[in-house]
């Protein structure tokens, strides 16, 4: 019989399971990285389609993020008489926080269940099995270029993203304020550091390679025909945005620290 | 439409020989007990219910699965035993067509078929990959159909397209999952003549998978049927119709009906 504590067990004792195939993954993901054959036409590809999937969201988002996060700020800082820092305050907020989150929370959504759903249908229609037996390494060929194209390209996403975001910022400043946006940008950038800048890199590049990592993971994985295509590229977007909320908590108090010194 | 047996068939030459193969998963047996031979030259058609192992059993052939017990030695080579490269120079001399034809959905026509040719012959130009696409893109007469996408080509399209991509890299051996499953009879007339047609001007050896019992009496030289996971008979079409075993006569009377 089955009982509620065996049902319980068995969820555990699955959740461990899929825990340790992920990890063997990552580790395949290491291992098989830096070894022949590379495929660099597919690795260019991919980054092109990564780009073009996600820039008009991103576009749109960062834009509007800028714009209304100067807005919301405005009438906080003007109570302290303080809205001269208007420029500063955006320029930490959309280079440090705003621009590698929205990033990589867009980038979840439309990269990351792209990268699941097209993985997950290979796998349920015998594609990859198809480039096995046409003795192609479908992990080389689809997992290994995904990772480094979502690696790569989405570093360059988050870069962009904070810029459109600044000059939605810049744009709102310069209608309200009637500034000159050569000063805005003079204050945008003055107050951030170098470490500033490398803590941005470092986090778009990780929630870079956690979209391309968890997408391909699920799509590789993923099984029950095409119901499993839709449940792979579900479970990709939840799962790599979660990771990214938990990484930028460990980031953040990582710089947190290294600044102290 | 019968088959024209102008092929040679070498029955001193083994290319692939099963002896003793078992396979089960989880709890499940699939296979119980596997003994076979294919020879050089020559078309079988395995028959079989649903679910019986049919495509396990070819998946275990070219390595995509491993079999829990029992020895598979394919073109002399004992499969579970090589290394992950020998293993994919072995693949190259085998063909496999799948269930689902399983094209990549991501590419046209042409860059499917030249994919394997790509993936494997680096040194290749572009004029000799071209020749090779068209050469097998005529053989299953679809040479007009490079530039489309899997997705707007027609069921039995598909089929030929696939088997076509496994053609390119001039298999010895060939292994089709089903190949006029959910075809309507004059197309898979087309592909029965493919197949007939991929013997003799490839000289391979086959393994057809099939429900369809037109098809397998007209590819094969040998039928085999898969009943509870063994070989429970194997000889020529007429052989193994003309049998008393009821589990075979239901199956043969059930695909007439
Ligand atoms: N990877 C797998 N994991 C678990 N069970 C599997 C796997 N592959 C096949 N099976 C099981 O093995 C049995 C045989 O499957 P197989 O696909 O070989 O059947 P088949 O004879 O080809 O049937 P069909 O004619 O419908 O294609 C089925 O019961 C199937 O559920
Ligand atoms: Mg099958």
């Amino acid at each position: 019989m089955k009982t509620r504590k065996y049902i319980f067990s068995r969820r555990i004792d699955a959740y461990f399971q899929a825990v340790y195939e992920a990890y063997k993954f990552v580790l395949q993901f290491w291992k098989e990285s830096f070894r022949r054959p590379f495929h660099i036409r597919e690795l260019v590809n991919q980054c092109f389609e990564i780009g073009v999937r996600a820039l008009p969201l991103i576009t749109l988002t960062g834009f509007i993020v800028g714009i209304v996060f100067t807005k919301q700020s405005r009438p906080s800082l003007e109570n302290f008489g303080a809205q001269s820092w208007l420029p500063s305050l955006m320029g930490i907020a959309i280079i440090k926080a705003l621009g590698p989150l929205v990033t990589g929370l867009i980038c979840a959504g439309k990269v990351g269940s792209g990268i699941g759903a097209e993985l997950g249908s290979m796998k349920v229609t015998e594609q990859i099995e198809a480039m096995e037996v046409s003795a192609v390494n479908p992990f080389k060929f689809l997992v290994i270029t995904r990772v480094w194209a979502t690696t790569l390209t989405i570093p360059v996403l988050v870069f962009y993203c904070s810029f459109v975001g600044l000059l939605g910022s810049s744009l709102n400043v310069w209608a309200v304020d009637s500034s000159s946006t050569l000063t805005f940008y003079q204050n945008a950038f003055s107050t951030i550091t170098f470490v500033d800048l490398i803590e941005s890199i470092v986090k778009s590049i990780v929630y870079g390679f956690t979209i391309g990592i968890v997408g391909s993971f699920k799509g590789y994985n993923a099984t029950q025909g095409t119901r499993g295509v839709g449940k792979a590229a579900n479970q990709a977007v939840v799962s790599a945005m979660f990771l990214i909320f938990i990484e930028e908590i460990v980031i953040v108090q990582i710089f947190r620290w290294i600044r102290f010194f | 439409m019968d088959k024209l047996k102008q092929h040679f068939i070498n029955r001193e030459e083994e290319v692939i020989s099963i002896k003793d193969l078992y396979k089960s998963f989880e709890n499940l047996d699939v296979l119980k007990g596997i003994n076979f031979s294919l020879y050089k030259g020559e078309n079988v058609a395995i028959l079989g219910k649903s679910g019986t192992g049919k495509s396990v059993l070819i998946k275990i052939i070219v390595g995509l699965l491993k079999p829990d017990k029992g020895h598979l030695q394919v073109l002399g080579k004992e499969v579970n035993t090589l290394s992950k490269r020998e293993l994919d120079a072995l693949r190259l001399r085998i063909g496999f067509s799948f269930q689902s034809s399983a094209l990549y959905d991501g590419m046209n026509v042409y860059q499917n078929l030249a994919f394997p040719l790509r993936m494997n012959l680096k040194n290749l130009s572009k004029k000799d990959i071209n020749l090779a696409v068209e050469r097998v893109a005529d053989a299953v007469s679809l040479k007009d159909k490079l530039s489309q996408m899997p997705s707007d080509l027609s069921g039995g399209q598909r089929k030929r397209i696939g088997i076509a991509r496994t053609l390119i890299l001039k298999p010895e051996i060939m292994l089709y999952d089903e190949p006029t499953a959910g075809l309507d009879p004059i197309t898979s007339t087309e592909i029965i003549e493919l197949i007939n047609q991929v013997q003799h001007r490839f000289n391979t050896s086959s393994i057809i998978i099939t429900h369809d019992l037109t098809c397998a009496k007209c590819t094969s030289d040998r039928i085999a049927m898969l009943l509870d996971g063994k070989f429970s008979k194997v000889g020529t079409f007429d052989e193994v119709f003309e049998t008393n075993d009821n589990q075979i006569k239901e199956f043969f009377n059930y695909n007439f009906m």
